[in-house]
């Protein structure tokens, strides 16, 4: 009998699938019902275990369109039933051989619904997947970034830097598809080494763990929104609003899911948003000049900033999660769309 | 956005009676949007002619109106109460309709009635087949392509261009005959060919197949301000090519990657915004299984069936947040009365497995058609929770009541593996058994899949229930079953009574040897949100192996046991008793519990009760909610049938049945143990006898001398009930019943051809309250769910009417009735018999409460709880009777069941009842047919048509003679035309299906048949010509009256000669004063 244990003691068993091993990690739950592949592959879960709610996972395998980096990024994931027999016309391998050929640790047959109302009283902790007592334990700091930058060509004219923090494959995507060329660096690039290469704006992307754990990154940001419209998503909001001179917090139990939704207060408007974060914007220490712009429907918290200046822009949750989620209004064409009128003054 | 402060009355029309397609759900919906416009302060005007619903309860609206659902009747409503404003999308189809007719009449303008919610223009839209089409083309949303066609040509040129296959469709054909698949050309050529020849108009719809594709619903909503969201997605496991009402549907989807969940979430709100939907929204999609290409089926604008199923599928309430958005707010602004903390912005999400079944009549009708396709035949449906997709499976045919609790078929079983596999490629209620038996004997998943183009996924799934069957049937000994097989076998969702089948012992055994394994049930909360934020409101569905969230209150808890799914003679009546039975409990200061899985219905609202089960109503599922809840009672009268059969599992388990006891109960439905009591009481009852084989059923019928009453012991809405009128017939009856086992005997009875009398009455075990006496219009052998009744009798002699009030008190003081009952007679040659005793509440509660301004249910309950009836303030005996008449009509779906009987016999046909009300008994009526749909034949439209059985043709020579004399051309079937111009009655002799169906064909397509007045001889083959004549009448859609009462009642009100629109509107506070 394999079992997860929490930091606080709390035990819950399962059986053990995917590489043989332990895992261990900050173990978050996310509510999203479908999209288990894009989720484990988010850099944005880089060394978490990731409890999923709904119960049934699997169902479609796992193809080769729906990955959001190259590979597993969770430490270890905790489901309730893992499917038998996927089904899907895309489908290339069991979620369970994916998991083996990737290295990483699953649970099954946990009771995934009292983890979670576990977590949401108790908060976000650590904890343990056990599979056999005398391994050791699979654990990654709470960090990703490209290796060496790179460039994705489009033909319209702007060309957006990425500071990658953990960036999803799928928001790389969604600027190509707009047309923007794009130039991904490291996440310890030198603010100077991107400017000079050129760039009409700067993404500071989404990524894992805490926002205060990118010290070097909120001074790299702080001069590259001194110079150039930047956007910030998930993560990089964060650490826009550090850079800022604002602050953050830890959310009890985090924002995971692609149910959230926010009111877009430009827009005077609402929609639902997918997010994979564990912390927020501090709304009584926000950044000098800032405004802010969402707020979470639910919980009142910090979703979205703009900066003095009017370009300069940052939201918590993916704009262009699950490549397309319908909204009434897409902030990254409208900010292609200002930056691009900023460009031609 | 704040709401509109010009809002003050709201004139809100509801769906009208039940009928195939559009059942119990509208009640839910339009309860929910007028607690909804009272909680908001503004006055509520309610429409519905339909009587049995909450809805319609003074209490839901402020002035409630049970007239007509017609144009006429709006505006004479409109014109009295002058509302502000028009709720309509609430009410289905007819809702919406009816919406749409008042504005291109006028009425609307004339008035100065604004429509709330979605625009008139933006429902145009959605619901016009071209205007839709184009509108789709400009979204760039994809519609399946067709094409009409009046020539072979144009169909090959489509099919040639848009390729293979194409589905024929011809138009206004019999029984949608003619018509279907062609793969090629040559196919198409033939099949187009014999579908212009049968079809009346000489035309045909071609369209481009996408059968097998996936069928994907979205259940969507959007404010005025153009926030939508995503209720639920839900996803067919049958395949299209099957209505999704007669479709197994499991929520959220299974089998879509989250990028073609998207795809079609873009979809569908991108629609639904370019449409301006301010409400809820449904959108069907087909969604070819190997690639992203997907078609728009069809979008309804307004709530559904599907919503209402979404609605309780994730907790989210789609009809309440329409209303409210109607009014003016945005999503943002309307709270999650589940969490208490969210708002309707976010979407529900959710942790389980929602499994949606449907509930067909063909238990009822052997004969019918059993094929399911584009046109709905189910009459209800069930709903079962469960954390993985076996056990909602389990759980649902659980839930059904058609005596199964696994997926074993008996008669499936004894079928050779050539006749299984020819039954894969029948599309019918039974494909899902077809399936699991094809499984059982090893055919391929791949090769099911092929046939069926059930998803791979969902075989799988069935696959495990069908080996865990197996594995447990090998065991062949209880004491094999290891706790941890036990364990996997309920978290599986497999009853333990099934369990015990498959290893050959007691249920009460393996249920011991269950919990001292301690493999206990748990319960979970349905929370809109998979858990992340605490829940509020207490709706649980059952599993194994997790952590409970159900736990004893320690409060005064009774448990309300409902009437699961809506079938022919239990309707939504049952729900309406249900749900009152709850509140009369609250306010008497109890906790209220309760148990049930209709999708559709208020009592499945989670604000109904404090905390509501969503589970099967057999004993081991009720039994696991009565041991956490430990009740101080349990109610088993206001569920119909269902409820009052599981009284006794209930009462063995320990527990207090409030009301009637056990075996007072019994002695009512007991034969042997009834006649004592009448016999005791001298109180007459035809005569009559118990048999179980077609030998002794043929020996009781000598003896008592045909035609004799045949029927099942314990049954509601007579099912399987006949007048047998020789040996053969009761031959035939007995070989039908007995093919499947029968717990009970079978009561064979004299039937006396009398008038029917019915009582509701109120009892405290000693004192008596009779609301009213109702009186039927069409003689003894029609069965009273589908006779006319009126109130207060209009023929009862005082004499009879005393005897009815004296054997109502006699027989309620003996039973002990403490709550309801329910008594049927028949007066015949000046006395009067007994016929039926229910000690429960029946269909016909919910109208005589409205109708008299008693509250039956609560007085019931609280009679159950000890108060004694003269002190609760209607006296005791027989209620004064009302001023005004009310007509209960019935109501059918014939035109969806095609091989059904159209004439009305013992057995229970119709779906729902809609009432006509008002100062004298003619215009009562007439406002019933109105109600009915049933318009006043006019001499000046069309002539009428007899087909007279011989023993009713002298009863059909008055009329004749009458209806001739007013003016109306009168036509005869050959027998019964010799027989009339015998006579002397000019009638126009015409042909029997049969005899020259073609001509009589003409005729009907003539439009000089306005009425067909016909009577059956006896039997059931659908081949008789009287059988085939009263089916065409349907498909020709010319009213068909199949009992000369009924022709009678018609008569008179063609000779009050006056118009629907000339009777005042009655509202049920004009009665109660």
């Amino acid at each position: 009998m394999a079992m997860l244990i929490l930091e606080d003691g709390t035990r819950f068993e399962g059986t053990a699938f995917g590489a043989k091993g332990n895992a261990a990690g900050e173990v978050v739950f996310t509510t999203g019902m479908a999209g288990y592949q894009e989720t484990i592959t988010d850099p944005a879960c880089e060394g978490q275990i990731i409890c999923m709610t709904y119960p049934l996972i699997g169902n479609v395998g796992v193809n080769d369109l729906d990955f959001e980096s190259d590979g597993v990024r969770c430490a270890g994931i905790v489901v309730s039933e893992l499917c038998d027999l996927p089904s899907n016309w895309q489908l290339k391998r069991s979620l369970e051989d994916y998991l083996c050929e990737q290295g990483v640790t699953g649970l099954h047959s946990v009771d995934t619904r009292a983890l979670t109302r576990h977590l949401r009283t108790a908060g976000v902790m650590r904890g343990r997947i056990v599979v056999d007592e005398d391994a050791q334990d699979n654990e990654k700091p709470a960090a990703y970034t490209c290796g060496a930058a790179y460039e994705i060509k489009a033909d319209g004219g702007l060309t957006f830097a990425v500071l990658d923090l953990g960036v999803k494959k799928s928001v790389l995507e969604a600027f190509a598809d707009r047309g923007v060329t794009l130039k991904v660096y490291p996440a310890d690039t030198a603010a100077e080494t991107i400017l000079d290469a050129g760039c009409d704006a700067v993404i500071i992307s989404s990524g894992p763990g805490c926002p205060a754990d990118y010290a070097a990154q909120c001074e790299t940001v702080r001069v590259l929104m001194e110079k150039k419209p930047c956007m910030g998503i998930a993560l990089g909001h964060q650490v826009m609003a550090l850079a800022a001179g604002g602050a953050v917090k830890p959310l009890l139990y985090g924002h995971h899911g692609s149910n959230l939704p926010v009111k877009d207060l430009e827009h005077s408007t609402c929609y639902v948003t997918a997010q994979h974060v564990g912390y927020t914007i501090d709304a009584d220490n926000l950044p000098e000049g800032a405004v802010v712009t969402h707020v979470n429907s639910n919980d009142g918290t910090v979703e979205g900033l703009r900066y003095a200046g009017g370009l300069s822009c940052s939201v918590q949750f993916y704009p262009d999660a699950g490549r397309g989620l319908y909204k009434s209004v897409d902030l990254y064409d409208e900010f292609i769309a200002q930056v691009r009128e900023s460009a031609a003054k | 956005m704040p709401k509109k402060e010009w809002i003050k009355k709201v004139l809100v029309i509801g769906s009208g009676p039940i009928v195939i397609g559009q059942a119990a759900e509208f009640d839910y919906a339009g309860t929910q949007a007028c607690r909804v416009l009272k909680e908001e302060g503004l006055e509520v005007v309610l429409v519905n002619s339909n009587p049995a619903t909450i809805m319609t309860d003074t209490e839901i609206a402020d002035k409630v109106y049970l007239e007509p659902l017609t144009v006429a009747s709006l505006e004479r409503i409109i014109a009295k109460e002058r509302p502000d404003s028009l709720l309509a999308g609430l009410g289905g189809q007819t809702g919406l309709n009816m919406a749409m007719e008042l504005d291109e009449k006028g009425i609307l303008a004339k008035y100065n009635v604004q429509l709330l919610g979605t625009k008139i223009d933006a429902i145009r839209r959605a619901e016009d087949r071209e205007d839709f089409k184009n509108m789709m083309l400009d979204i760039g949303e994809p519609c399946i392509d067709s094409v009409i066609v009046h020539d072979v040509q144009p169909a090959v040129d489509f099919g040639n261009e848009f390729g293979y296959p194409v589905i024929v469709r011809p138009a206004y054909t019999l029984g949608g005959t003619g018509g279907g698949f062609a793969e090629n050309e040559k196919q198409l050529r033939e099949i187009c060919a014999d579908g212009l020849r049968s079809s009346r108009v000489h035309e045909n719809l071609i369209e481009k197949s996408v059968a097998g594709w996936k069928e994907i619903e979205y259940e969507v909503i959007r404010d005025a301000s153009g926030n939508s969201i995503v209720v639920c997605n839900m996803e067919n496991m049958d395949p299209v090519g099957v209505h999704t009402g007669d479709s197994i549907v499991v929520a959220p989807t299974q089998t879509l990657r989250a990028s073609e969940a998207t795809m079609l979430r873009n979809s569908a709100l991108s629609i639904i915004s370019a449409l301006g939907i301010e409400g809820g929204c449904n959108v069907q999609y087909a969604l070819d299984p190997v690639s992203l290409k997907y078609y728009v089926i069809e979008v309804n604008p307004r709530v559904s069936r599907s919503s209402a199923l979404a609605s309780k599928a994730t907790g989210y309430p789609i009809a309440k947040v329409t209303t409210r958005i109607a009014l003016g707010y945005t999503l943002d602004e309307i709270a999650n009365g589940v969490t208490g903390c969210t708002y309707a912005c976010a979407e529900p999400t959710i942790d389980y497995v929602v499994l949606k079944y449907p509930r067909w009549p063909f238990d009822k009708f052997v004969y019918a058609d059993k094929h399911i396709g584009t046109k709905m035949k189910a009459t209800g449906e069930i709903m079962s929770i469960g954390v993985n997709f076996e056990s909602a499976m389990l759980k649902a045919v659980r839930s059904l009541e058609m005596g199964m609790d696994s997926l074993v078929v008996p008669s499936l079983e004894e079928l050779s593996d050539e006749e299984i596999e020819k039954r894969l490629h029948e599309i019918n209620t039974e494909r899902s058994f077809v399936v699991a038996e094809a499984l059982r004997r090893g055919v391929t998943m791949e090769h099911i899949n092929q046939i069926t183009k059930i998803d791979v996924w969902f075989l799988q799934k069935m696959k495990n229930i069908v080996e865990m069957e197996q594995k447990v049937r090998a065991l062949g000994s209880k004491d094999a079953i290891t706790r941890d097989l036990m364990f996997a076998i309920k978290k599986m969702g497999f009853a333990d009574k099934a369990i015990a089948r498959f290893v050959g012992c007691k249920e009460s055994e393996i249920r011991e040897m269950r919990k001292a394994m301690n493999v206990l049930p748990s319960y979970r909360l349905v929370d809109t949100c998979a858990g992340e934020f605490d829940a509020v409101s207490p709706y649980y569905y059952s599993a194994y192996g997790t952590a409970t969230e159900a736990k004893n209150t320690g409060r005064k808890t009774v448990v309300v046991l409902g009437s699961g799914p809506i079938r022919i003679g239990q309707g939504i009546e049952f729900d309406y008793c249900s749900v009152h039975c709850v509140w009369a409990l609250k306010r008497a200061g109890f906790d209220t519990v309760i148990i049930n899985n209709n999708p559709e219905t208020v009592s499945t609202d989670f604000d109904t009760s404090d905390r509501l089960y969503f589970e099967p109503l057999m004993p081991e599922d009720v039994w696991n909610v009565l041991e956490i809840e430990q009740p101080v009672g349990v109610v088993c009268q206001f569920g119909g049938q269902t409820a009052i059969k599981l009284a006794k599992s209930v009462r063995e388990a320990g527990y207090n049945i409030l009301g009637t006891d056990l075996g007072d109960i019994d002695a009512a439905e007991d034969r042997e143990l009834f006649n004592q009591l009448l016999n005791s009481l001298g109180i007459p009852q035809p005569k009559g006898t118990t048999v179980f084989t077609a030998d002794e059923a043929a020996a009781a019928a000598r003896e008592l001398g045909y035609p004799v009453l045949v029927r099942p012991s314990y049954v509601l809405g007579g099912q399987g009930m006949e007048i047998a009128y020789d040996e053969k017939h009761i031959r035939e009856y007995m070989s039908i019943i007995n093919m499947n086992v029968q717990e009970h005997p079978i009561l064979v009875d004299k039937y006396l051809l009398g008038r029917e009398i019915e009582v509701d009455a109120i009892c405290d075990g000693e004192n008596v309250l009779i609301p009213g006496i109702m009186e039927h219009i069409e003689r003894a052998g029609i069965h009273s769910g589908d006779s006319i009744s009126v109130y207060p009798p209009q023929h009862l002699a005082p004499r009879i009417q005393r005897m009815v009030t004296d054997y109502t008190i006699n027989i309620a003081r003996s039973l002990h009735v403490k709550g309801l009952v329910n008594i049927q007679f028949i007066e015949y040659a000046g006395d009067l018999y007994i016929i039926e005793v229910n000690p429960r509440s029946s269909r016909t509660v919910p109208y005589i409460s409205k109708v008299t301004g008693i509250p039956i249910v609560e007085l019931g309950v609280r009679a159950s709880l000890g108060e004694k009836v003269p002190a609760m303030g209607f006296g005791t005996g027989l209620y004064p009777p009302a001023p005004t008449v009310a007509v209960k009509m019935p109501v059918f779906s014939f035109e969806k069941l095609n091989e059904v009987e159209v004439a009305l016999g013992p057995e229970m046909k119709s779906t729902g009842e809609a009432l006509g009300l008002a100062e004298t008994a003619e215009e009562a009526y007439l406002k019933g047919f109105a109600s009915t749909k049933m318009a006043i034949p006019k001499p000046e439209e069309g002539g009428v048509l007899f087909a007279i059985a011989d023993h009713d043709k002298r009863e059909a020579m008055e009329l004749a003679e009458t209806l001739a004399s007013l003016g109306f051309e009168i036509y005869a079937t050959s027998g019964t035309a010799h027989k009339f111009n015998h006579n002397y009655i000019g009638a126009h002799s015409v042909p029997r299906p049969g005899e020259d169906t073609e001509a009589l064909a003409k005729l009907f397509d003539s439009g000089k048949i306005r009425l067909i007045i016909t009577t059956p001889t006896h039997g059931r083959d659908p081949m008789r010509a009287g059988f085939r004549l009263r089916r065409m009448a349907v498909e020709y859609g010319i009213a068909c009256v199949t009992s000369i009462d009924t022709a009678k009642l018609l008569l008179k009100c063609i000779k009050l000669g006056k118009k629907e629109e000339d009777i005042p509107a009655l509202g049920l506070h004009d009665l109660i004063l």
